[in-house]
């Protein structure tokens, strides 16, 4: 394993940031941890970065652990932080030369790492990091995290308002960097970007509510749900089918409305009252849960336990 | 939607300029009064740069531009009266509580006393935040500071409000109950111009249009944009469009 954690928990006066949280990621994986802001994901890679003590449990990387080997766990990782990370009043080659020179190293001796993202930039290369838009700032800041060739890159949020476009080309990158045998950990609070990654942990309030392979995910839930669409639009239906007590969920889905039913005979009941309804236009159809619906469902459930 | 309804906002050839560089090159659109209008487009392809000119905050170099029946060259502090704005980046003062926000900015749009306190008391029961009247705002969830930012942008009913990512960064449940709310405040007679970059929530728009470096490429309903571009979904089309 290159990353274990084990049992941590943090709290910041009443809040608990993190609850007995453990997790096992393998070298030259790439894992993504999803979940909304406040959900513990800056806390925890802060402590894997060494930046942050727990008050509970431990963490290692590659064998080194994050509070005591705290030189040998910096020299090994890049982090690239949700917020700060660059000179704004630097010029995008002095943050790059800056970061290659923090450790020891030389913009030269891992060109040929940083070289795809970096050149994209290089155009700019005299400009303030200050004065770039967003989506240069984070190809920057992730060429600087880059740059001393670390065996575990942690990168907090960072696509986190940035568009589409720019999204998926830092997800291109993510798959070429981690063809260099690195290990990445990327939090993220994009659903369709968890089906990218090797194995995701869902996070909420401090604690893993689940961890697998996107792919297994809509499975660990045995909802069966159905979509449905109306030409009339769909906000009408929310209400009606949220009045049913056979209707666990009713989410609007971009086009669709998602319909949880509540147990194994209640589609059926749903069914028939929706064909009562005068909409020619009308059409549902069953389907599996994605990796959002999965997400919701388990929201939904664990706020249910703690009320 | 016809054309034959109110437009509340119209413009026309907009064109804003910073030094030689084109941020807003000749836009031609205009929102109907009481549609939920997307504005979508990458980063750095002027959306914001028109949000702050239509929003009275900035001037055009050049185009002729009416907001809520305003001009915006003349009447900039009768529009910034008459909408709403929240921000995902900024809408609410952290170290007041959800009490003091409410009643600052409804004091901000020169609201009456008696009606302030009335509304107060529907608005924190609606919310289900009755208990945290009195919690500061950093102290509560980014959850419900979303949902209390866009309640505190249309307090003072405005005709209409400019959300810029109200949705970032929030869980998936929340972010649906915002749309809700969003969709609900549309029945109230509150028109809706709203940015995000969560391409499903395109889909709520009852039109949406895609600024492709200063310019406006597509303009149309989410089902017509589908239909042109050939594409399943908006994010297709957004990826169409925006990736040269």
């Amino acid at each position: 394993m290159s990353l274990i954690v084990n049992n941590i928990s943090k709290s910041f006066g009443a809040v608990k940031a993190l609850r007995d949280l453990s997790l096992e990621i393998a070298e030259g994986e790439l894992f993504g941890l999803i979940g909304p802001d406040g959900a513990g994901k800056t806390t925890l890679f802060r402590i894997m970065a060494s930046l942050m003590l727990p008050d509970a449990g431990s963490c290692s990387m590659m064998g080194f652990d994050t509070v005591k080997d705290y030189r040998e766990i910096r020299q090994m990782i890049g982090y690239m932080p949700g917020r700060f990370s660059l000179y704004m009043d630097l010029t995008v080659e002095e943050n790059l030369d800056f970061y290659a020179r923090v450790f020891g190293s030389t913009i030269q001796d891992n060109y040929d790492l940083v070289r795809e993202v970096y050149e994209q930039i290089a155009p700019f290369r005299k400009r303030r990091a200050g004065k770039l838009s967003g989506g240069m700032k984070q190809k920057l800041a992730l060429s600087c995290a880059l740059i001393h060739r670390p065996r575990v890159l942690i990168l907090d949020e960072p696509t986190t308002g940035v568009d589409a476009v720019s999204r998926q080309e830092f997800w291109e990158m993510l798959k070429k960097i981690q063809r260099e045998r690195i290990t990445i950990v990327v939090s993220t609070p994009y659903m369709d970007e968890a089906e990218l990654c090797d194995r995701v942990a869902l996070i909420q309030r401090g604690k893993i509510l689940h961890v697998s392979r996107p792919r297994d995910l809509g499975c660990g839930e045995k909802a069966s749900i159905f979509a449905l669409r109306s030409e009339r639009g769909i906000h009408g239906y929310l209400n009606l089918l949220r009045k049913m007590p056979e209707v666990r969920h009713a989410w609007l889905f971009g086009d669709a409305l998602h319909v949880v039913p509540r147990g194994p005979g209640d589609q059926s009941v749903v069914e028939a009252a929706l064909k009562m309804v005068e909409d020619p236009s009308l059409k549902w159809e069953a389907m599996a849960p994605g990796i959002e619906d999965t997400f919701m469902m388990l929201l939904a459930g664990q706020e249910k336990v703690e009320n | 939607m016809t054309g034959e309804r109110e437009h509340i906002i119209e413009v026309r050839d907009l064109v804003k300029k910073f030094g030689d560089f084109t941020a807003n090159d000749r836009l031609t659109f205009h929102v109907e009064k009481g549609e939920i209008f997307g504005f979508l487009g990458a980063n750095g392809a002027g959306k914001t740069t028109a949000i702050r000119i239509l929003s009275g905050l900035s001037y055009p170099t050049s185009g002729e531009i009416r907001v809520a029946g305003y001009d915006v060259y003349r009447d900039r502090e009768k529009i910034k009266r008459r909408i709403g704005y929240m921000s995902q980046k900024f809408s609410l003062y952290d170290d007041l509580t959800v009490r003091e926000n409410i009643r600052l900015y409804a004091g901000i749009y020169r609201m009456k006393r008696k009606e302030i306190r009335s509304r107060e008391a529907q608005l924190l029961k609606r919310l289900g935040m009755e208990e945290i009247r009195d919690t500061l705002i950093r102290e509560i969830p980014l959850g419900w500071k979303q949902k209390l930012a866009f309640s505190v942008a249309i307090f003072h009913k405005p005709v209409l409000v400019f959300l810029d990512e109200p949705t970032g960064g929030v869980d998936p449940i929340t972010r649906r109950q915002l749309w809700e709310m969003i969709h609900d405040a549309t029945g109230e007679g509150i028109t809706v111009f709203v940015t995000t970059h969560y391409m499903d929530e395109a889909e709520y728009c009852d039109r949406v249009s895609i600024m492709v470096e200063g310019r406006i490429e597509a303009l149309d309903s989410p089902a017509a944009l589908k239909k042109k571009y050939k594409s399943g979904n908006m994010n297709e089309v957004f990826l169409k469009l925006a990736r040269r």
